[in-house]
């Protein structure tokens, strides 16, 4: 095992632990904390993955991350829960230990889905197809058990992050594109979540969700 | 000159950019009336200009492509200048100078969005219109259409207070998506599972019957939803009247023919082979849209929507120009074939005159006036001469009448009807003498709806009191009016120059021109079959009608009672006339509502016998929009309160279904 594959592997266990992190986080800032590292640790990942393959293109999309994940997005956020004033309170609908445990059967799951395709796949980096897949479904369990507004945008965001590291294990990063676009997506999407949750909590005065119940159509 | 140095591909390219300036000029002020109608409008003028000279030079000189470097990476933009797209796009110059220069005069009071914003979507739309006569890959073509499609929707609903202007939007963007989706289809069939969306890759390309016969219905649906077609029109009568009058002429001039354009050039440029029923299913959908359009438009009572509907049957005597065109192209008759492009093409340039020309006078009248009902105008010729007047040459246009443009399109295409000898299949033969009837019927029927909206609009007396007051055009508008009217004249008494120049265009398309037969009989005379057969020499009727006109008037003031004299129009022995007792138009549209009774959904409310107040009542509906529209609602909103089973208002278990989705479809996947 060479090292670059030791390096990636590592780097993937390290994705893998903050998602489980993220997942028992209870205060948002440090949610926040988790998913600028995240973004972090996923940069430092293609880089690796671009200097051992020589895909001079995944540099770009490296940077991409850097500037969008590490920085741009969190810096929002962090504006976002000042001055919404909601730094602490995380209230989970499942308690903290049973979403652990089913987050371990997902990745049980996940490792067993991926087995068959990173068989398939020839690049250096198959073995980590596993974990990608973990991190988009724990990022997803993270959506389903928080009840504000903000963790969940986390965990979208998270799950995107989960979906661009699978695409860097199994094809070296998708088409340059795909990949711009996507990260238009994400920030527009952001921008527009931002403004949402101003009207949410104007309209509800809070950011729980469970008001939102009310909007169904009878 | 100018204009000649540069290739007309550049120089089109050039007017494109130009007016995206313009509209984004608009922006620098967006509150100032005067900046964008008296600075930006007028210089949107030129672009108009600069395209007629190019599109004359494009249509007699050889294709011309360019690659443009914008677009995505890898996907750049292809664009290419053919003479069917010089047409086109002469046809657009020739409005937008128009009304370009009415709006210049039009937009004076501030309506809805402001004036820069108007600006911007205005010249936008121009711009889009342009690009998508040049595309020349799929890509491209969308997103122009697409373009086209948004800005004329913010056009439309300009003045968005209006409840009813926002919900005719809605159902213009509505049918236009739904179109759009069909022409994105339809390229998807087109490109053959090559992958390569360029046009000059699918000229490449034979479908079979069946992939053919999948892309022109697509293409007819699609492009027919932008064009008013039959099941797929009822945008136009509820958008136009919503809409400002120049937009109106805009979208009815100009953006419907972007339509034709797109089914001229999916069925005789990307696809290769033609089937001759395409051609049938063409000819009746477009002879019953025409049909269908000239009844109702005979029973409007708003002006604009008039207009609209007379659009509808224009438009379907413009497809079925085009069907006709694939029949005679598909039983190897070039010369025919041929003589119906021409007149397909024809009554194109035509209707882009006088339906902008017409729109434009209603706009006039409904400025000075404030009014759009037909019921409460009439005798505005006295205080708009300048209007009346033009409108009379746009009226009598569209009614065909010989020396004008509206004739000479219609005989033509009347001439390859009735001189098409026998094609191979005997019920074709038995189809074309009736389809010749029926064109015939919507002909009389238009001119019939045209003496309406004149008459009723500017003869007679003023049917109501303030209509004394209305005051002609300013200088702008004025211009505007006359530049179309002075087409609708051209186009009428050079038709031998114009199809000399629309010959490049099917010298292509189907193998033939029809010029050969014009050198025989000068440029006097044209003779689409041979001169022993028919022909007409517009300059000979214009001669002959002025001659006659003046010797009347010569011999009348001459021998009978040699003076003018002034009395009350219509008076028929009756001395105490007043405005309630001349016709009307729901009157004037009485015989047809009789006649054709059963396509119309009328409800009459009757006054009783012993009513004090008595009312009375009459809507016309159109019967479609209960047999085709509602039950489509309908069944969409049972289908979507089956949804609404699944729908909780909490997000939680909306990510749930799509959590436990996904996990479902990876364990499938083991």
């Amino acid at each position: 095992m060479t090292l670059s594959t030791q390096l990636i592997n590592l780097m993937a266990a390290l994705l893998l632990l903050i998602a489980f992190a993220m997942l028992a986080q209870r205060r948002i800032l440090s949610l926040i904390h988790l998913f600028a590292w995240q973004g972090a640790v996923l940069t430092a990942n293609s880089v690796i993955v671009a200097y051992s393959t020589g895909q001079t293109h995944l540099y770009y999309s490296a940077l991409l991350t850097l500037a969008l994940k590490v920085i741009v997005m969190p810096l929002i956020l962090h504006r976002l829960i000042i001055r919404l004033n909601i730094k602490w309170d995380v209230e989970t609908l499942i308690n903290i230990p049973t979403t652990m445990l089913v987050g371990i059967a997902l990745v049980v799951i996940s490792f067993n889905v991926a087995l068959p395709i990173s068989q398939l796949a020839g690049t250096i980096t198959r073995s980590t197809l596993g974990i990608a897949v973990a991190i988009v479904l724990l990022s997803f369990l993270m959506m389903i058990t928080r009840r504000k507004a903000v963790p969940q945008v986390i965990g979208f965001l998270a799950m995107e992050n989960g979906l661009f590291f699978a695409a860097t294990s199994t094809t070296y990063g998708m088409p340059m594109v795909v990949e711009l676009g996507i990260a238009l997506d994400v920030l527009v999407g952001m921008l527009i979540l931002g403004i949402f949750f101003f009207q949410v909590r104007q309209a509800f005065d809070s950011l729980d969700l469970k008001h939102m119940e009310r909007l169904k159509e009878e | 000159m100018l204009p000649a140095a540069v290739p007309p591909l550049e120089l089109i390219v050039g007017v494109v950019s130009y007016w995206m300036v313009i509209g984004l000029a608009g922006l620098l002020r967006p509150l100032s009336l005067y900046f964008v109608s008296r600075v930006l409008f007028p210089l949107g003028i030129l672009g108009g200009m600069v395209l007629i000279l190019a599109a004359l030079q494009g249509v007699a000189s050889q294709p011309a492509d360019l690659v443009l470097p914008l677009g995505l990476p890898d996907l750049p933009f292809h664009i290419r200048l053919d003479p069917l797209a010089a047409v086109f796009v002469g046809l657009l110059g020739i409005a937008a100078v128009g009304i370009s220069f009415f709006s210049a005069g039009y937009f004076r009071r501030v309506q809805g969005s402001p004036p820069g914003l108007l600006c911007l979507q205005y010249h936008l739309f121009l711009a889009a219109m342009t690009v998508v006569l040049l595309a020349d890959d799929a890509y491209l073509f969308m997103v122009a259409w697409e373009t086209m499609a948004i800005t004329s929707y913010f056009l439309v609903t300009s003045n968005h207070k209006v409840p009813e202007i926002r919900s005719a939007g809605f159902l213009y963007l509505l049918i236009a998506h739904v179109g759009a989706i069909a022409i994105l289809l339809c390229f998807g069939v087109l490109q053959g599972g090559q992958g390569n969306y360029t046009f000059a890759a699918m000229r490449q390309i034979e479908l079979s019957a069946f992939w053919g016969s999948a892309a022109f219905a697509l293409a007819l649906f699609g492009f027919g939803a932008k064009a008013g077609l039959l099941p797929l029109h009822v945008w136009l009568p509820e958008a136009h009247p919503a809409a400002p009058s120049p937009i109106s002429a805009l979208m009815s001039g100009v953006m419907l023919k972007t339509a034709i354009y797109g089914i001229l050039r999916v069925t005789f440029d990307l696809l290769q082979v033609q089937l001759w029923w395409w051609g049938v299913l063409a000819l009746v959908l477009g002879l019953l849209t025409a049909l269908f359009g000239v009844m109702f438009a005979a029973v409007q009572t708003d002006m604009k929507r008039l207009l609209a509907y007379s659009s509808i049957e224009n438009i379907g005597v413009i497809v079925a120009g085009i069907g006709l065109t694939i029949i005679f192209h598909v039983y190897q008759q070039p010369h025919l074939a041929a003589l119906s492009l021409v007149a397909t093409l024809y009554h194109c340039l035509n209707h882009a005159c006088f339906k902008s020309l017409l729109f434009m006078v209603t706009g006039s009248v409904l400025h000075s006036t404030h009014q759009r009902s037909l019921g409460k105008l009439g005798g505005l010729i006295r205080n708009m001469p300048w209007v009346a007047m033009t409108a009379l040459i746009g009226s009598l246009a569209i009614a065909g009448l010989p020396p004008l443009n509206g004739f000479v399109s219609e005989w033509l295409l009347l001439q390859a009807f009735l001189f098409s000898p026998g094609i191979a299949n005997p019920y074709l033969n038995m189809l074309v003498p009736v389809a010749a009837a029926a064109l015939v019927l919507a002909a009389a029927l238009s001119a019939y709806v045209m003496v309406k909206f004149y008459g009723v609009i500017f003869l007679g007396q003023y049917r109501e009191p303030s209509l004394a007051e209305a005051r002609d055009e300013g200088p702008w508008a004025r211009a505007g009016l006359v530049w179309l009217s002075a087409w609708c004249v051209l186009l009428g008494i050079l038709p031998a120059t114009v199809i000399r120049l629309l010959d490049n265009v099917t010298q292509p398309l189907v193998d033939f021109a029809i010029g050969s037969n014009l050198e025989r009989t000068g440029w006097l005379l044209i003779a689409p079959i041979s001169p022993e057969r028919s022909s007409y020499g517009p300059l000979l009727f214009l001669l002959g009608i002025t001659g006659t006109v003046l010797l009347t008037y010569f011999l009348v003031r001459r021998f009978y009672h040699g003076r003018e004299r002034r009395v009350a129009a219509w008076d028929c022995g009756f001395p105490a006339q007043n405005a309630r007792m001349q016709d009307t138009a729901e009157g004037f549209g009485q015989p047809i509502k009789q006649i054709f009774e059963p396509f119309f959904r009328i409800r009459r409310q009757m006054p009783g016998p012993f009513d004090a107040r008595p009312t009375y009542s009459a809507t016309t509906e159109d019967r479609l929009w209960y047999w085709l529209y509602l039950p489509v609602a309908r069944l969409n909103e049972r289908l979507a309160a089956w949804i609404g089973i699944l729908q909780h208002g909490r997000i939680y278990l909306y990510l749930l279904y799509s959590f436990v989705t996904l996990l479902g479809l990876l364990m499938f996947m083991l």
